[in-house]
């Protein structure tokens, strides 16, 4: 069920097809994954898109900023229940080394947490066009430190 | 420039703090010329919110002129007098596109970190800055507003800043009240506080066509101004039977919408749940009538313990609550403003230059000298 983008950023056109198709597939199994056994594959971290798939993948290719975690996370996409939109999941892939830098991230108490915010902005940079930045507050300010 | 900052619980102070800038293309940069108290700061100026920090400048509720843009707002130009709506919502995602722009789910700038739920974070929220949401206020000289295209709207010339300010919070909410109450021509409508959002509760009811609004509060001030701009019969329940008030004055049936709108519970001293607050959520709930509406505003106390569920079943009674308005009502409401069936500037009570935002906050918190809102200029 579901293999859909694993690893690799450019699902190529023929790839995408495949994609499409796979969309029509009915749910993937349920949660994976046990908090308790870390030899369990990780928890698929899932957030819908209110755009349609070929928007959410572009040319069939992994969204930035997701395209940056390839080689480290598998990724499924289905078009939402209700015109919704894409769900769009990810989770890290047990045994992958994470690009540099992302590394800490991903073996921390909670690898879903990368994935997650990950996710988040490219639902953002889809819904929203960018991906929102807090004020900088006079504590952040470098010059207003005394 | 300066801006009206927390210190500490129930410790505000004006200070000088770096001048806002554009972060994102959608941003404009606005001059606040008003902005107003709001009950939703309560709890945070008592200290109630462990993410505000020393320093976050306060202020949901302000209005305007655009002095910078960014590259990628459409609709505003410098020098346009906007409103800006408390919620920070990107006008993109699913909640946005149905109109539920309190639910967005792009506005909160960095949900991950602050939400286990992290697909049910809220809308962005200004002057909840920082770990609290990231968006400073109003209470400034000048304020960054993210997606200025869905949350910033043009006040028209006919309408003047103390009223127009009105139309970023408290105007919307009372809106909402009466549209999730389905408040329908010839109805009873019964609304438990006499703030500025109970108030414009009340004036949205009679626009909606409502035969009879009462409103229950203590202050006999606000009761006076419910009944003077709003057309509601006032009920003072220091000195009435309300139940049986009410049940009088809707001809033994009870009113058909029944609408909280007693703000944010009192700070609590002692670390318990507030056991006097829900009493008002509860008289609402015995109150309404047989398949009636009852509709709770406003940031709640996250459980509320004896609350009478069965009577919600034996009634068929419909709950529904609200803690912060959308956004599309703004320009409706601004334009009744422009045709005066919308008068708002009343609960402006107390004008007071930005330095005295501290005091202001306490007028308004102990709702002293009569304070519905102070509203601020910098
Ligand atoms: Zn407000
Ligand atoms: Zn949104």
């Amino acid at each position: 069920m579901g293999r859909l983008a694993r690893a690799g950023p450019a699902l190529g056109s023929a790839a995408l097809t495949g994609a499409v198709r796979l969309l029509l597939v009915p749910r993937w199994r349920g949660r994976t994954g046990a908090d308790s056994d870390p030899a369990a594959p990780a928890r698929w971290e899932v957030v819908t898109v209110d755009r349609p798939p070929e928007q959410v993948l572009p040319d069939g290719r992994w969204p930035e900023p997701l395209r940056r975690l390839d080689g480290a996370v598998e990724v499924r996409v289905r078009a939402a229940p209700g015109d919704r939109g894409t769900e769009l999941a990810a989770r890290p892939l047990a045994g992958a080394t994470p690009p540099a830098g992302l590394a800490a991230h991903l073996v921390g108490d909670d690898p879903g947490l990368l994935v997650r915010r990950t996710l988040r902005q490219v639902k953002q940079r889809v819904e929203a066009g960018e991906v929102l930045r807090a004020d900088r507050s006079a504590l952040d300010r470098p010059e207003v430190h005394g | 420039m300066r801006a009206l900052c927390w210190v500490a619980a129930d410790e505000l102070a004006v200070r000088e703090v770096p001048d806002p800038e554009l972060r994102n293309e959608r941003d404009v940069i606005v001059r606040v010329r008003r902005s107003a108290t709001c009950g939703g700061d309560l709890p945070l100026l008592a200290g109630r919110d462990p993410l505000l920090r020393t320093g976050d400048v306060l202020g949901a509720e302000f209005l305007g002129e655009v002095v910078e843009v960014g590259p990628g707002v459409r609709r505003h130009r410098t020098g346009d007098r906007v409103v800006v709506g408390t919620s920070v919502a990107c006008g993109g995602c699913w909640y946005c596109r149905q109109g539920l722009h309190s639910c967005c789910d792009n506005a909160h700038a960095d949900p991950a970190s602050v939400d286990p739920d992290w697909g049910r974070s809220d809308a962005g929220c200004f002057g909840r800055p920082r770990a609290a949401g990231g968006f400073a206020g109003g209470h400034a000289e000048y304020v960054r507003v993210p997606y200025a295209d869905v949350g910033a709207f043009r006040v028209p010339d006919a309408v003047d800043d103390d009223r127009a300010l009105f139309a970023a919070d408290a105007a919307p909410t009372g809106w909402l009240a009466a549209e999730l109450g389905a408040v329908r021509p010839g109805d009873v409508v019964a609304i438990w506080g006499a703030g500025a959002v109970g108030q414009l509760t009340a004036r949205a009811a009679v626009l909606r066509g409502a035969s009879r609004v009462l409103v229950v509060d203590r202050h006999e001030d606000r009761l006076r101004m419910a009944e003077r701009h709003s057309g509601a019969e006032p009920l003072d329940y220091r000195r009435t039977d309300v139940a049986a008030e009410l049940r009088d004055r809707s001809g033994g049936r009870g009113p058909d919408v029944c609408v909280v709108a007693v703000g944010a519970p009192p700070p609590d001293r002692f670390g318990g749940r507030s056991a006097d607050r829900p009493d008002a959520r509860r008289e609402a709930v015995h109150a309404c009538r047989k398949g009636g509406v009852v509709v709770v505003l406003g940031a709640a106390d996250g459980f509320v313990d004896a609350f009478p569920l069965g009577t919600v079943t034996d009634r068929r009674l419909t709950l529904r609550g609200a803690r912060r308005p959308d956004l599309r009502d703004v320009p409706m409401l601004l334009d009744r403003m422009a045709r005066d069936e919308l008068c708002t500037e009343h609960l402006a009570t107390h004008r007071l230059p930005l330095e005295h935002g501290p005091q202001g906050y306490e007028l308004f918190r102990d709702r002293a000298d009569g304070c519905v809102r102070a509203v601020f200029t910098p």
